[in-house]
């Protein structure tokens, strides 16, 4: 083993969104290369969004995702209300928080079953399940249109929200909405029964690397997604304004996202992260979850970062189901309904401002921030991005796993560099892109 | 066995783009399963491992074309695929990719770059159809599920399909919804193709042109909402270059 040889070059990993590369180099033993490689065409989205009005900007940088345009929504407008002193009311807090409910619901599911699962179950994709597994393919499939016909209750439709937007929501859901909503998610306590003694059955590699989690901290009593502080298992906290000092961006040419570091050489994000950082903040549910899935913070196995979606998948689904008994309960004002346009109306005053907007979304914590004229124009924008965060982290625990497994064959290093990238549930379309970084010298 | 083996061969490809119209397929749920009773799908990263080398029957192409490694790859596809669909806004017609187009390209390059921009091949971001042959065109960002299941009707069966040419207000009339026009705002539905149900205007947006433009917008008719609403030509114009920047180029060539 030790004078090994080993040349791994996977083109455009597969099951994830965006395009990738893993390389892997070893002569008689020696690591010459160990690469995650970003190859996405860059968009340039924030060199795109100068020039465009603020109101805009929420439509446009939800195109940055497909799978999470939810959450770019909801940081663009969080970002854009910051900029223009806006504060969102409680019902209008309440509704997004919804929304981002059904978006990890919807986005976990995806990934648990669809893009993860297939790997544990030794098969290269859903496709073979459908004759192996069929009951779970259909659950899988039918979880994941009734996450994205909720979503469409609650804003048009998933992918790329429609009524939400700077100020509020320009359709807001009527009672029978609520009705309608509340009874499709009780539809699938079923389903969610299966998915965890499903979880329960799936074996993942053992693997321990101890590293940074970051995420959204708060005070309160709430699992922060929405709103908070930006905070590390490290100790440290940040207010939002002060992301750039958390993610400290530099670029590496081989890739065409950008890295991220803090405290130390990496750092990871997502739903391992939030549950490390606040998994005492949990719903009950699924704080009993956890626990029957083995699930301990601080947990340093990344590939448990699926088992943590899961527990999040519990959290989400009842804390939605929690909102909408509380939206029934005090009713919906419909005079808070308004009107969009690229605020011809002048309704909501424009100024100049620089707003940051720091969201959980599925993959992680996602900034947005956007400096505007004082019309309203955009100058700079800038977006750090789950993904781009993790990269490093990716790298340095592929760099620990190579040694540990390379007694193995080809193949099952291959499928376990694979897995591992894939367990971060990476969004590489949308990594590639950044702004006005400071280019490390 | 034999009636397997004559499935036809389709496969996803993905360039620059949110991937957001390939989702819309999985959010087809169980209905999925129908369709992958008829089709054999033998390629589609985002959600499959497997690879294929022969020829496709039918290639569904979503993303813009935007660096040099793409165009190669598209030609690729396209000579081994005896249909091809452009799918989505990004590839009909650059969608929100053809933003880019705004600007000078090393300019904004570097504005997202820096100084070492040149690490990153970028070239002016172009539809599918401006690269290739295109066979079907499905418009949306994201792609609009009844249209994208009938497009899939009409390739499979070899017959053509007329992508609407109406604007996105004669579906909106049907609707009842209020005019986003009489509300104040301006909507960009008088000029965009139908075909998605105005799906915007009926959940409170206004119509921001993801289809694509009519081919025969109605000039007077526009003019006389430009006057009625005293609305700015330039907002409009700008308004239009979220998603069609890129068809300035189809009429030139
Ligand atoms: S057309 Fe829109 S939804 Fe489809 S891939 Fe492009 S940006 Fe995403
Ligand atoms: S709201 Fe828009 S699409 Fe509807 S009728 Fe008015 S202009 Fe046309
Ligand atoms: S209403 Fe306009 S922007 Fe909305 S989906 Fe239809 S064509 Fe696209």
């Amino acid at each position: 083993m030790a004078n090994k040889t080993v040349k791994i070059d996977v083109e455009y990993l597969t099951r994830v969104e965006g395009h990738g590369n893993i390389v892997i180099d070893v002569k008689e033993g020696k690591i010459d290369k160990c690469e995650f490689q970003v190859v996405e065409s860059p968009r340039l989205f924030e060199g795109m969004l100068r020039g465009r009005s603020i109101f805009e900007a929420q439509h446009i940088t939800s195109r940055i995702c497909g799978i999470c345009s939810c959450g770019h929504s909801l940081a663009s407008i969080q970002a854009a209300e910051d900029a223009l002193g806006v504060t969102p009311t409680e019902q209008t807090i309440k509704l997004r928080k919804l929304l981002l409910d059904y978006e990890f619901l919807d986005s976990h599911v995806l990934h648990v079953y669809l893009l993860a699962a297939p790997d544990v179950l030794g098969v290269p994709s859903f496709v073979p399940l459908v004759k192996t597994h069929n009951a779970v393919v259909r659950r899988a499939l039918r979880m994941k249109k009734l996450c994205n016909d909720v979503c469409d209750i609650l804003v048009g439709r998933h992918v790329h929200p429609i009524s939400a937007i700077v100020g509020g929501f320009t359709k807001l859901p009527r009672p029978k909405d609520l009705d309608a909503m509340l009874e499709m998610l009780e539809s699938m306590r079923d389903d969610m029964a299966e998915t965890l003694a499903l979880a329960k059955t799936l074996q993942f590699p053992d693997f321990y690397r101890e590293t940074e989690y970051v995420g959204l901290v708060s005070d309160d009593e709430e699992y922060p997604l929405l709103m908070g502080d930006v905070g590390s298992t490290d100790g440290k906290r940040l207010g939002k304004k002060d992301y750039r000092q958390a993610t400290n961006e530099f670029i590496d040419p081989r890739s065409s996202a950008k890295f991220a570091k803090w405290s130390r050489d990496s750092y990871l994000v997502g739903a391992l992260a939030r549950f490390n950082l606040n998994s005492d903040k949990l719903h009950p549910t699924a704080k009993a979850i956890a626990e029957e899935l083995g699930l301990k913070p601080i947990c340093h196995n990344p590939y448990l970062n699926t088992v943590a979606q899961v527990v999040e998948i519990v959290h989400c689904y009842e804390h939605a189901i929690d909102l909408i008994k509380d939206l029934k309960k005090n009713g919906i004002n419909y005079d808070e309904e308004i009107v969009v346009g690229v605020n011809e109306q002048q309704k909501i005053p424009v100024r100049a401002g620089d707003g940051v907007g720091a969201v959980e979304v599925p993959r992680g914590i996602l900034f947005h921030n956007y400096v505007t004229d004082s019309n309203g124009i955009i100058e700079q924008a800038n977006c750090i991005i789950p993904t781009n965060q993790n990269i490093a982290n990716i790298e340095y625990d592929m760099m620990k796993l190579l040694p540990e497994i390379l007694d193995q064959t080809k193949e099952e290093i291959t499928l376990k560099m694979e897995m591992l990238v894939r367990a971060y549930d990476p969004c590489i379309s949308c990594s590639a892109h950044y702004l006005n970084v400071k280019f490390v010298e | 066995m034999e009636r397997m083996l004559m499935k036809p061969k389709v496969a996803f490809f993905d360039f620059a783009c949110c991937e957001g119209c390939q989702l819309q397929v999985a959010n087809l749920g169980e209905a999925l399963l129908d369709i992958l009773g008829a089709i054999d799908v033998v390629e589609f990263r985002e959600v499959m491992s497997e690879k294929w080398d022969k020829n496709y029957d039918v290639a569904i192409v979503e993303g813009s074309i935007t660096d040099e490694h793409a165009e190669q790859r598209i030609r690729k596809i396209r000579d081994r695929s005896a249909v091809l669909i452009a799918y989505g806004s990004c590839a009909t017609i650059g969608g929100v990719n053809g933003m880019k187009n705004s600007f000078v390209l090393d300019e904004i390059r570097q504005s997202v770059y820096g100084k070492d921009y040149q690490l990153f091949d970028s070239k002016k971001t172009r539809p599918i159809h401006q690269v290739v042959k295109v066979d079907y065109f499905i418009n949306g960002c994201p792609v609009y599920h009844p249209e994208v299941i009938e497009v899939l009707k009409c390739a499979l069966r070899g017959v053509p399909y007329a992508v609407p040419d109406n604007p996105v207000c004669s579906e909106c009339k049907l609707n009842e919804n209020v005019c986003m026009y009489d509300r104040g705002v301006a909507c960009l539905g008088p000029w965009t193709k139908a075909g998605c149900n105005s799906w915007c205007i009926n959940n409170g947006n206004i119509c921001y042109g993801c289809r694509g433009m009519v081919t025969n917008p109605a000039r007077n008719g526009a003019n006389d909402i430009m006057a009625r609403y005293d609305l700015n030509f330039d907002l409009i114009r700008n308004k239009f270059d979220m998603y069609n920047k890129c068809s300035e180029e189809d009429k030139n060539g």
